[in-house]
C-alpha cells in the first residue's frame, strides 16, 4: 500500500540510515579510534612500563609546569573573559565591534604567530627584552613567556562563551536591582553572576582544557629545556621524537585523560543540576 | 512634595526622544502616560526612575532635584513590561531583595522582612506562593511579584512601564483595579506608561497624551475626554 500522505518533517528510511551512518562512522573514526589507540599504544608494553614511565622525573616536571600555567593562566583569563563579558552586554560604548573581534584574535591567528609576536616583544632583540634582562627578568625560554602564549591562546574561552549569554539575558534585570537600591558590585554577585554560572562553569572548563593541551605558541617561547620548561604536549613530542613511543604514549594518554575528565565533570554538573539549569533559561 | 518636570529632553543617537516634556502632579497622584509608541513615553519614565539620563531640563520631587540623583537612591519603584524578576530567585527572595541590599543599620531584620513578604504577598494577592520561582507563575501573577517588590521598599514613587502590555485583557482589567486599590492604599505618586487610552482613563487621576516627544495635552481624563485640545489628541482619542 502506498503512503500518499506523510509527515512535512518525515524522511525516507534510506535518508535516515544514510545520514545515521554517516555521523556515527565519522564521529568513530575521527574522535573514538584515535583516543582509543592513545590507551591501547600507552599501555602496549604493560601496566607497569605506563606507571614507570609517568613518575619519570621530566615527565613530572613536565605535568607540574603544564598545571602551574593553567592554575595561572586561567583565573586570569577568567576575570578578563568576565570583565569584556560585562562590558559587551551590558553597556554601549565607541568601538564595541572592535573589541568583540580582537577577543577572537586568538582563534583566527595561529598560535605559532602568536609566540613568535612575544619573541619580537621579549627577545633579547626585542622591544621590551634588553630592559628586562637588565633587572634580570626573563620571560623567554621560562615560565612567564609560557604563561604569557597560555593567555593568549586560550583568551576568547571564557568571554566567547558569556558574551551571547549576557546579550540575550538582557539588562532589566541588573535595571531592576539598581531601582531597588542595589550597588553595582551587589548587583553583580547577586544577580549577573548567579544568572551566568553555568555559562562561566563551562568556559572555564574549555579554557582549562585548552590552557593544558596548548602546544603551537607554548612551543615557540619555552626553549624546549628538558625538565625546566617543558609543557606536557611538548614533552610528548620530545619523547615521539627520541622514539621513545611507550613513554610519548603515557604522557599523551595523561593528557586525554584529563581532557576526558573535563568532560565528565561537566556531564556530572548538568546532570546533578538539570533542574536549575533548565529554570535559568529565559522564563 | 509635588512632582515638577520641566522642559525634559533627550536624544538617542541623532533621534530626539523627547523636546521638552513638562507637567506638574500633586503628592500622590496617579499620572499615566498616554501616547503611540515612539512618542517618548516610556523614556521619560526611564528618566525619572534613573535609567536614563535627560540632556536638558528638570525634575523635582519631594523637595529634591531628582535627576542629580542615581536610580539606587531615589528609592523609586520601577515595574517592566518584561517582569524582570531575578529568574534565579523565589518569589520571596525577588520581593524580599530590595531590603536585603540595604546597608546593615538600615535593613530589617530577617524575622521583619519575611513578614513584609508575607503581607505584600496578601497585598497582591498571591498569598502562599514564596517558594515559587519565576519560571512557575503565568504572567499576570509574575506582575503581581513585580509590583510586590517594586512596593516592598517603600518606594516614593511608583513607576510602572507598560505593566500589563503582555497580558491578556480579563487580566489586564484585574490587574489595573488591583493596582489603583493598591495606590490608594500606598499614597505613592505613581506614574503609568500606556498606549491604551481606556487603560490610563480608567486608572488614572491624570492623564498626559504625548506626541513626537513632547507632552500634547495634561488633565483629568474627564477633561482630556470632553475637550481635545489638538487635532492629534482628538483623533487618538477616536483611534
Amino acid at each position: 500500500m502506498n503512503k500518499i500522505f506523510s509527515k512535512p518533517t518525515e524522511d525516507p528510511l534510506w535518508l535516515k540510515l544514510t545520514l545515521g551512518i554517516i555521523a556515527v562512522g565519522f564521529i568513530a573514526i575521527m574522535l573514538l579510534m584515535p583516543l582509543v589507540l592513545v590507551f591501547k599504544e600507552a599501555l602496549a608494553s604493560g601496566v607497569r612500563t605506563f606507571f614507570s614511565a609517568m613518575v619519570e622525573p621530566d615527565t613530572l616536571a613536565a605535568v607540574k609546569l603544564s598545571l602551574l600555567a593553567a592554575a595561572i593562566a586561567v583565573p586570569l583569563n577568567t576575570v578578563f573573559g568576565i570583565a569584556a563579558a560585562w562590558s559587551i552586554a551590558k553597556f554601549d560604548f565607541r568601538g564595541k565591534t572592535f573589541l568583540v573581534t580582537l577577543i577572537d584574535l586568538p582563534f583566527s591567528v595561529s598560535p605559532v604567530v602568536a609566540g613568535l609576536v612575544y619573541v619580537l616583544v621579549f627577545g633579547m632583540q626585542g622591544w621590551l627584552g634588553p630592559t628586562l634582562a637588565g633587572y634580570d627578568i626573563r620571560v623567554l625560554f621560562a615560565l612567564p613567556g609560557i604563561v604569557l602564549a597560555t593567555i593568549f591562546v586560550t583568551f576568547p574561552f571564557v568571554a566567547r562563551e558569556l558574551i551571547p549569554l549576557m546579550v540575550d539575558q538582557g539588562r532589566d534585570e541588573e535595571e531592576a536591582a539598581a531601582t531597588l537600591g542595589a550597588s553595582g558590585f551587589q548587583t553583580f554577585m547577586r544577580v549577573t553572576l548567579p544568572n551566568i554560572k553555568w555559562g562561566l562553569l563551562y568556559g572555564i572548563l574549555l579554557c582549562n582544557a585548552r590552557a593544558l593541551g596548548e602546544f603551537g605558541a607554548v612551543s615557540v617561547l619555552s626553549g624546549h629545556i628538558r625538565g625546566q620548561t617543558n609543557t606536557m604536549p611538548l614533552h610528548v613530542e620530545l619523547l615521539y621524537n627520541n622514539y621513545d613511543y611507550t613513554g610519548a604514549f603515557a604522557v599523551a594518554a595523561l593528557l586525554a585523560m584529563l581532557a576526558l575528565l573535563t568532560l565528565a565533570l561537566k556531564s556530572f554538573l548538568e546532570w546533578r543540576y538539570a533542574d536549575e539549569l533548565a529554570a535559568s533559561h529565559r522564563h | 512634595m509635588s512632582l515638577v518636570v520641566a522642559s525634559v529632553t533627550k536624544k538617542f543617537a541623532r533621534f530626539p526622544a523627547l523636546r521638552g516634556a513638562s507637567f506638574v502632579a500633586p503628592q500622590g497622584a496617579f499620572v499615566s502616560l498616554l501616547g503611540p509608541s515612539g512618542s517618548g513615553k516610556t523614556t521619560l519614565l526611564r528618566i525619572l526612575g534613573g535609567l536614563e539620563v535627560a540632556d536638558t531640563g528638570s525634575v523635582r520631587f519631594a523637595d529634591l532635584n531628582w535627576l542629580d540623583m542615581p536610580a539606587r537612591t531615589r528609592n523609586a519603584g520601577f515595574v517592566f513590561q518584561q517582569y524582570a524578576l531575578f529568574r534565579h530567585m523565589t518569589v520571596a527572595d525577588n520581593i524580599a531583595f530590595g531590603l536585603k541590599v540595604r546597608p546593615r543599620d538600615m535593613r530589617p531584620s530577617r524575622a521583619d522582612i519575611k513578614k513584609r513578604v508575607t503581607d505584600l504577598l496578601a497585598l497582591v494577592q498571591l498569598a502562599g506562593l514564596e517558594d515559587r520561582y519565576p519560571s512557575q507563575l503565568s504572567g499576570g501573577q509574575r506582575q503581581r511579584v513585580a509590583l510586590a517588590r517594586a512596593l516592598a521598599i517603600e518606594p516614593r514613587m511608583l513607576l510602572l512601564d507598560e505593566p500589563f502590555g503582555a497580558l491578556d485583557t480579563k487580566v489586564r482589567k484585574e490587574l489595573r483595579a488591583d493596582l489603583r486599590r493598591i495606590h490608594d492604599h500606598a499614597g505613592v505618586t505613581t506614574v503609568f506608561v500606556t498606549h491604551d487610552q481606556e487603560e490610563a482613563f480608567a486608572v488614572a487621576d491624570l492623564v498626559a497624551v504625548m506626541r513626537d516627544g513632547r507632552i500634547e495635552q495634561y488633565g483629568t481624563p474627564q477633561d482630556v475626554r470632553r475637550d481635545p485640545k489638538t487635532a492629534f489628541v482628538s483623533d487618538f482619542l477616536s483611534a
